[in-house]
């Protein structure tokens, strides 16, 4: 098999294993809108790195962490719902971002940062996402319980001593690296599927937050090979079809739920 | 923040205002809390009941006043109620376990207390009103609290239930000698278990024993005449007897006042 594809087939894996856990989080705080701002400023950051000439994935995580601060910051004020405040920044972020990348001189290839581009994957892209991904799982297994404690209820466990600000703030920060590194898998627009769907694929067979992430990891690494596998024998767009075979599952999923209930 | 004149006093919060944009939430506002003190916070809706358990708490910072803690005092919280997302499993024994060093025993030890063994695998977002009150109760009471703060523990619980989750709030105070402050809007069912009454709307309307407060001017004005009524039938039937609370309003006792 070609190199290419081992590359793209390492970095799905990384990145579905991370979005399980995280995307458990993000279903269980109900953050999913927030997934799809941050992806979306994820291309302000590629315009930002394309335009100050700075490593984009560098880039990229800057802008993404960035809006994650802003957006705690403006959750703590009155007057606007957090709904408004995402789909204000989502937009701006993205509309900001073609803008400034049509002052670049480069000729972008918008798609593959919209879509993904998985067949394309280096070994320095790789190297970027390997880090990230050991980065955030060693973070994420480190706060588990506080952040599981947080999402159950944030005022007992403010009560209960823990800094719940500094929490959310961390909690963010992560899904803004996973979403940073997912961009490459597949694309600003379908970020936000890879870390949903695997975790409610997953709910209905876990009774523990554990097995309810480490299922979830193995429905997007499923996927993951499932896309590329498309992507191989029929020529199909590969960020595309591993998002198409995260919702093939979720509807085998639902059908299976079913059948378990009767 | 954190010295103390008196020893057995928990928590002393003096002066407490609280405004939020521009409306006044809490007007001057103190309160004291002693060990082993059951200390109920009646009002009604919007009174600002929440938002003072919330700055007594720490949970929100006062416009004006101090809060003043016994030093290193451990708090139960029981918040007033928990939004547990469907999408998130998790077990009551996971839940307890999440407790700050919550280990077998004591999960156990707790879940005995509050009659709620029997729940303690299941899941959370399946447990029925009253039951997740316990659970809460449980989880409150794990860190062994010198003061449990119970934020309307009977909310949707029905009225049997909550006569018992009463008595049991009045069995917990004895066997662990802990202060207790509690919110309501059930008057005539916290009545029985409560040592000092702070009838709140906004100010301190009126406070003291139960007995002097429900015959308060302020109070029956806070409240109008028909639920005061109900409240001192109650409180009546309290002097007699320990029955149980469901049959507050009864024909036979209509309108007495003691």
């Amino acid at each position: 098999m070609a190199d290419f594809i081992l590359r793209a087939l390492l970095a799905g894996l990384m990145v579905a294993i991370i979005a399980g856990p995280l995307g458990c989080f993000v279903v269980w705080r109900r953050m999913s809108y927030f997934g799809d701002t941050l992806a979306h400023s994820a291309l302000f950051g590629i315009a930002l790195g394309l335009l100050l000439d700075i490593n984009l994935e560098l880039a990229v995580i800057m802008a993404c962490m960035l809006l994650a601060v802003v957006l705690v910051m403006l959750e703590n004020r009155r007057g606007l719902s957090t709904d408004t405040i995402l789909g204000i920044l989502a937009h701006s972020s993205l509309a900001l971002g073609l803008v400034i990348i049509s002052f670049t001189d480069n000729q972008v290839n918008l798609m593959a940062y919209l879509f993904g581009d998985l067949l394309t994957v280096s070994d320095s892209n790789l190297l970027w996402i390997g880090a990230t991904v050991v980065i955030v799982l060693g973070v994420l297994f480190k706060n588990w319980n506080r952040l599981l404690t947080i999402t159950l209820h944030e005022e007992l466990a403010q009560v209960e001593g823990l800094n719940v600000l500094q929490l959310r703030l961390l909690l963010m920060m992560l899904i803004a690296l996973i979403v940073a590194v997912s961009m490459k898998v597949v694309g600003v627009l379908l970020i936000t599927s890879l870390l949903i769907i695997p975790p409610a694929c997953a709910r209905a067979f876990t009774k523990t937050p554990e097995t309810m992430s480490a299922f979830a990891s193995m429905v997007g690494c499923i996927a993951v090979c499932g896309g590329l596998a498309a992507s191989w024998f029929w020529d199909t767009p590969t960020g595309p079809s591993i998002v198409v075979a995260t919702s093939v599952l979720f509807m085998i999923s639902r059908l299976a739920g079913i059948g378990e209930k009767s | 923040m954190e010295i103390f004149v008196e020893d057995n006093v928990l928590i002393n919060a003096k002066n407490i205002s609280l405004h939020i944009d521009h409306r006044q939430i809490l007007n001057n506002i103190s309160l004291q809390i002693a060990e082993q003190q059951i200390v109920t916070l009646i009002g009604p809706n919007g009174a600002g009941k929440t938002s003072l358990v919330k700055i007594v708490l720490g949970l929100t910072r006062p416009s004006s006043g101090e809060v003043n803690l016994k030093k290193g005092l451990r708090i139960g919280y029981m918040p007033q109620r928990l939004h547990i997302d469907p999408s998130m499993p998790v077990t009551v024994d996971r839940f307890l376990k999440l407790a700050v060093n919550a280990n077998k025993n004591e999960i156990q030890r707790v879940l005995e207390e509050v009659g709620a063994t029997g729940l303690i695998n299941n899941q959370l977002y399946s447990l029925s009103g009253g039951e997740l009150q316990r659970v809460l109760l449980a989880r409150a009471l794990i860190q062994e609290p010198q003061l449990l703060v119970l934020d309307e523990p009977a909310q949707g619980v029905d009225v049997n239930g909550q006569a018992e989750l009463y008595r049991l709030i009045a069995d917990i105070r004895s066997r662990h000698k802990c202060g207790i402050l509690l919110v309501s809007h059930d008057l005539h069912l916290v009545m029985s278990a409560t040592d000092e009454v702070i009838c709140l709307n906004q100010h301190v309307c009126c406070h003291g024993h139960p007995e002097q407060v429900s015959n308060d001017p302020a109070y029956l004005e806070l409240f109008g005449k028909k639920d005061a009524e109900t409240l001192a039938v109650y409180t009546h039937h309290h002097n007699h007897s320990h029955e149980l609370g469901g049959e507050v309003i009864n024909s036979e006792g209509k309108g007495i006042s003691d």
